[in-house]
């Protein structure tokens, strides 16, 4: 074997480089608990409708006794059901979702709001909005001839002016 | 070494690998134009979708597979290792069967689910047989190479293998490994669910066999580039290659720790546990290194060759070079695209980052730098490096072949900038056209137009490409070069420990990280409770 100083002096930076990127990988994950959505929670698509908490009745934004808010979406060809959601600022906000039909995606542009919604699945992610706006809330799979349509309208509104719009539970 | 027949074989792939390039990139250029919007006559979702699946299937699994075999046969055949050619032929028809049977279904639109196969989104069943075809047929491939460098190792006991043949292997391996992914997808749950046999599909049981074969697939794309960048790019700068050893290592590196990471494509998927994708993350990082170490053996060996021929100064070997050397250039150009697609890939390998970018355009703008750029740019120098002594034809006008290298990078850095800002923006990537009212989409539409220039670059160099093999084919002059040389190292190898000399103690490395990074989290899918998707078609 033959291996140049120089070599083995780049073999250390590469390994350091790797090294840094590593380490604030896992401080992030480790100490400011970042994660991507990854929630292992089944669910039986086809009965979404039947009952249950993706039932028609129970979709849409709830504000939760520890000043949080929970939006429970069912993702289906084309759209995202509830369509139009309103949720506060600077409060976290749990997204519950599931698909009804095929594979899908949502995303809020230019936020770190998004997850796969996997048929079979519940897809949950827990994001901060700090800016009131309007947003489009997009659905970033391909799932069928109607994809580009797909979409539903997120509007984040000042904390103290928000108001829940759908059925609560327990907060008011 | 490399009779007329082997010759013919590796045309005969060659032929396939490019030919399906080139009418994909008809295709690609189809789409940047129908997603501007601006000729509305050409809106079409159905037309596009298709499109996309059929641009997606030829370049990543018919151009690289067919390519793959043909080079890889013709290393073998250069550096003394022998094999079966029937067999051989027999895998050549098998793939190219396969590939037939898969091309009527997404001709006629009936396989419009993209490249990755997107269950429950069902595609017609000729699709999914074409396409297993196809994979059979590269692993008669598989096959052939790793038998036949058995039989160059007991010929030439103790002998350290040629770096080609060492490094064609190990992608032999990497393939087989990577492949049973897939294979178990294909097999056990599209298509008896595409044929009726069952009536619905575990989504996240399919994706995760899928995301098995999906990362590794990249490298054995990328092997053969790094052979070009290996053995042809220090001779044709008139050097020699810095460090053998060195490259061994990487190969090895690449062959095992490409493997077991493949939950960076699922990181935004519900039906992984973070840890475990934290762990595939990891893994990601470590095999960023064979490809630090090939960037660097292959500058210092580019730097030889510069002060070799009189360059001088810290840079001045730079410009030494000789630069009308395709070889030379296919490097120079395709390291600079590796070096900027490989920083969006460090984004989206980053474990909580790839949030901000994941499914939007940043994705298709990196991996077209790293496939379509570097990649890809290699496998044409190789073409015209191979082209003289396969066809015994010279090329008419070597600056058309320069001109073909320019032109495809200068249109892939127009596509890809773009890409990457709308990727920032936020624009979705798979989408035909854009139908959001928010003012946030109208930042969009001038990215979308530049794109358009970019893909017309990239067409028409693509079609000089496929032009200049095949005037060179049939009209060229006799080039009177009948064999192909690879870059001698700079200090021969010499006695090479057994690891670095064959993969039979990495197979089982192999096995362990694949049972521990892959084991629990295919076995859940049978131990909890789990929902398949709604039937297809009600
Ligand atoms: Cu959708």
């Amino acid at each position: 074997m033959h291996i140049n100083p120089l070599e083995k002096k780049w073999l250390f930076a590469s390994l350091a480089l790797v090294a840094v990127f590593l380490g604030s990988i896992f401080y992030t994950a480790f100490e400011r608990n970042i994660h991507p959505p990854s929630h292992v929670e089944t669910v039986d698509s086809a009965k979404l409708h039947l009952g249950g908490e993706f039932a028609e009745d129970k979709l849409g934004v709830v504000g939760q006794a520890d000043g949080s808010v929970r939006v429970t979406l069912v993702a289906g060809r084309y759209g995202f059901y509830p369509r139009q959601m309103s949720v506060p600022a600077g409060r976290p906000v749990t997204f519950r979702i599931a698909s009804m039909d095929v594979l899908h995606g949502v995303h809020v542009p230019m936020t770190n709001m998004g997850t796969m919604v996997v048929p079979g699945y519940v897809a949950q992610v827990t994001t901060v909005f700090p800016k009131p706006g309007e947003y489009p809330m997009l659905c970033n799979e391909y799932c069928g001839m109607g994809h580009d349509h797909m979409w539903s309208r997120i509007t984040v509104v000042a904390a103290d002016q928000w108001q829940p719009t759908a059925t609560t539970k327990g907060s008011n | 070494m490399c009779d007329k027949d082997i010759k013919k074989l590796a045309l005969a792939h060659l032929w396939v690998a490019f030919g399906a390039f080139g009418v994909a990139s008809l295709l690609g250029f189809y789409q940047v134009v129908e997603r501007s919007g601006l000729i509305p006559a050409l809106k079409s979702p159905a037309l596009y979708y298709g499109s996309v699946s059929t641009h997606g299937v030829l370049m990543a699994f018919v151009l690289t597979t067919f390519f793959i075999m043909g080079f890889g046969y013709h290393t073998a055949a250069n550096n003394g290792a022998g094999f079966n050619r029937c067999a051989a032929w027999a895998g050549f028809w098998v793939a190219a069967v396969g590939t037939l049977l898969a091309a009527l279904p997404l001709l006629t639109g009936n396989a419009s689910v993209l490249f990755t196969f997107y269950p429950p989104m069902q595609a017609h069943p000729l699709f999914y047989i074409g396409a297993t075809l196809l994979v059979v047929g590269s692993w008669v491939w598989c096959v052939l190479m790793v038998m036949a460098a058995g039989a160059w190792k007991q010929a030439n006991p103790g002998a350290a293998m040629p770096l080609p043949l060492f490094a064609t292997t190990g992608n032999a391996i990497l393939w087989l490994w990577s492949s049973v992914g897939v294979a178990l997808e294909v097999v056990f749950q599209l298509i008896p669910w595409s044929l009726g046999l069952v009536d619905t599909i575990d989504v996240g049981l399919a994706r995760t066999l899928f995301s098995w074969t999906l990362h590794p697939i990249v490298y054995f794309w990328l092997i053969p580039a790094y052979i070009a960048l290996y053995s042809f790019v220090p001779l044709a700068a008139g050097g020699k290659l810095f460090s053998e050893e060195l490259a061994r290592a990487a190969f090895v590196l690449i062959v095992v720790f490409g493997l077991p990471i493949g939950f960076h494509h699922l990181y935004m998927d519900p039906m992984q546990a973070s840890g475990w994708k934290l762990a595939h993350g990891v893994g990601t990082y470590v095999v960023a290194i064979p490809t630090l170490i090939t960037a660097f053996t292959v500058i210092a060996s580019l730097e030889m060759a510069g002060r070799a021929r009189g360059g001088q100064g810290l840079f001045g070997w730079i410009g030494a070079l000789p630069w009308n050397q395709p070889m030379v250039l296919a490097a120079g150009l395709s390291l600079l695209m590796l070096l900027l697609g490989g920083f969006g890939g460090l984004v989206n390998a980053s474990y909580a980052m790839n949030a901000m970018v994941h499914n939007t355009a940043w994705v298709p703008g990196h991996f077209h730098l790293i496939f379509a750029g570097t990649v890809v740019t290699l496998y044409f120098a190789v073409a015209y490096r191979l082209w003289p002594s396969l066809t015994g034809k010279a090329f008419r006008k070597p600056c058309l072949v320069l001109g073909q290298l320019w032109s495809w990078f200068g249109g892939m850095a127009i596509l890809t900038t773009p890409w990457h800002i709308l990727g920032l923006l936020g624009q979705p990537r798979r989408i035909s056209s854009v139908e959001y009212d928010s003012p946030l989409v109208q930042s969009w539409g001038a990215y979308e137009a530049i794109m358009i220039a970019g893909g017309l670059v990239l067409l028409l160099s693509a079609l000089l490409f496929v032009y200049n093999l095949a005037s060179a084919h049939w009209q060229g002059e006799a080039s009177g070069e009948d064999t192909v040389a690879y870059a001698e190292p700079l200090h021969p190898p010499g006695k090479i420990p057994a690891l670095l000399n064959g993969y039979a103690v990495w197979n089982w490395v192999i096995l362990l990280l694949m049972a521990a990074s892959f084991g629990y989290p295919i076995a859940q899918f049978f131990l909890m409770k789990t929902f398949d998707s709604s039937p297809w078609g009600y």
